[in-house]
């Protein structure tokens, strides 16, 4: 991509006057920014990201979001090197159908979650950088939320954020879903309208302080009833 | 398939070694990948089970670890499951990569199941560690990341035996793993009686680890606490740091 030498620092301007040798390398990854998240409930699974697109100090796409449906039942939202974002799908995508082919039914969310791992480790000696979350409902109509690292190490809970404002996303989520660090309260189940709320509030904190994230939020909420998608408008600055 | 997966890999690695001699410096501007290493402890305790040692009694295996993973000093998970169960009779411990960790036990797991089909009786724990040894070897130098106890009950009694990705394996009554582990060794080493009970024995496992995620900025989360005897594994356990801290204090004060 633009990988020369002025966006080669992670975006920061190369400095002037530089004494001394220079190394110019191409590098194969590039940093996109982006955020994801995605909760768990008892009977249904959201999963958001922002739709800010960029490199650098710009912004290629002010729509471009980052959660990609896999089934009727399963959405994928990858954040990181876009390139690899959109083959990773592209191989998913291919997976699932031969899946489809081969069994005669579409493939569960745990079995993509761990279909997904083996994907990410067979590139382990040149990864695809990209950070998974996965939400959906597994085999018993219960929300389930996988996430992985960039090499396929997952495991599944019930709310995770990840991306360039996943510092600042999940302290929040662990407050206020997992009730941690929080004497004497009432653990009350999360239900859809206020795990709604709570990813959109937390996606304008995020728009706030994190550079990467901002212009819209999109939601995937996953029921029985099948996906609805919802668009929320965020910071454009 | 996962192996032919991985096997056509080792030859593409040759050639990319070339290329990415850099790799590590590229890496290095982007967010790190999930670690369990320098963030995990694990810690395997095997109790006296040799037969030429007839006034000691057999307990089997205790194998307690933490659930922290790291990605440079960010904390990416409280709740990692660190002891993986390859069968109902052999448990794997985590440190190092986190997905290094997982994908070659769980390809151990095949592997073990394929050596019952074909030998109809179950794997050794010696031999099921030399799987795994045997296994990483190819790749050292490449970058993996494992430190693990395979721990399990076969024909000879409890086995444990310590497999890493430098090439290790070495078999012994009593390792702890990971970061925190020279804090685990230090409880341990002092409170290792040969006339533990099995309560004590996990109780020693669980203040081990406490002591560690303690001290370690890389350990914490639960304490998770597994038993191998003869008829398999079992969970003993799960205690969070923060309430067994509460405990302990208390226990101290009067």
């Amino acid at each position: 991509m633009l990988s020369t030498p002025m966006f080669a620092n992670g975006g920061r301007m190369k400095e002037y006057h530089h004494s001394g040798s220079t190394e110019c390398r191409f590098s194969p990854y590039a940093y996109n920014g982006g955020t994801v998240l995605a909760v768990a409930g008892e009977d249904f699974a959201i999963v958001a990201s922002d739709t800010r697109l960029s490199e650098g100090y710009s912004i290629h796409s002010r729509d471009s979001p980052k959660c990609y449906k896999l089934t009727d039942t399963t959405v994928l939202g990858c954040s990181g090197f876009h390139g690899d974002c959109l083959t990773l799908t592209k191989i998913i995508d291919a997976r699932l159908k031969m899946y489809k082919h081969s069994n005669n039914k579409s493939m569960t969310s745990g079995a993509i979650a761990a279909m997904l791992s083996t994907i990410l480790y067979g590139r382990r000696f040149f990864p695809y950088y990209v950070y998974n979350i996965i939400g959906g409902l597994d085999e018993e109509g219960r929300g389930a939320v996988y996430s992985f690292d960039p090499v396929g190490s997952y495991q599944r809970d019930s709310y995770k954020a990840g991306g360039s404002a996943s510092a600042m996303l999940q302290p929040l989520l662990d407050n206020q879903i997992g009730f941690k660090n929080m004497e004497n309260v009432q653990h009350l189940p999360l239900t859809l309208e206020k795990a709604m709320q709570l990813v959109k509030d937390v996606f304008i904190s995020a728009a706030e302080r994190d550079v990467y994230t901002g212009d819209a939020l999109k939601l995937c909420i996953i029921t029985k009833e099948g996906i609805k998608e919802e668009m929320v408008p965020l910071r454009k600055d | 398939m996962a192996a032919q997966h991985v096997r056509s890999l080792t030859c593409i690695l040759v050639r990319l070694t070339v290329l990415n001699n850099s790799k590590g410096k590229e890496m290095g501007c982007h967010p790190g990948f999930g670690q369990l290493s320098h963030s995990g402890t694990t810690y395997g305790n095997f109790f006296l089970s040799r037969t030429d040692n007839p006034g000691q009694f057999q307990h089997g295996v205790i194998v307690a670890v933490d659930s922290r993973a790291t990605a440079g000093s960010y904390i990416a998970s409280q709740t990692v499951k660190k002891v993986i169960e390859i069968n109902p009779y052999l448990l794997g411990t985590m440190a190092g990569g986190a997905a290094d960790c997982s994908f070659w036990e769980r390809l151990l797991a095949r592997q073990c199941r394929v050596y019952e089909l074909r030998n109809k009786e179950r794997i050794s724990v010696a031999a099921a560690s030399k799987l795994l040894a045997n296994m990483v070897y190819q790749y050292k130098g490449m970058g993996l990341s494992m430190g693990t106890m395979v721990c399990g009950w076969d024909k000879r009694g409890p086995g444990l035996y310590y497999v890493d990705s430098e090439g290790n394996r070495v078999g012994g009554d009593l390792f702890a793993v990971g970061s925190g582990s020279m804090y685990a060794y230090g409880v341990v080493d002092s409170g290792l009686r040969p006339e533990l009970s099995v309560e004590e024995a996990c109780e020693l496992g669980r203040r081990a680890i406490y002591q560690a995620t303690y001290r370690d900025a890389y350990s914490g989360g639960v304490v998770n606490l597994y038993r191998v005897h003869s008829q398999g594994w079992e969970r003993v356990s799960q205690d969070d740091v923060l309430q067994l801290h509460q405990q302990y204090k208390a226990e101290a004060q009067d």
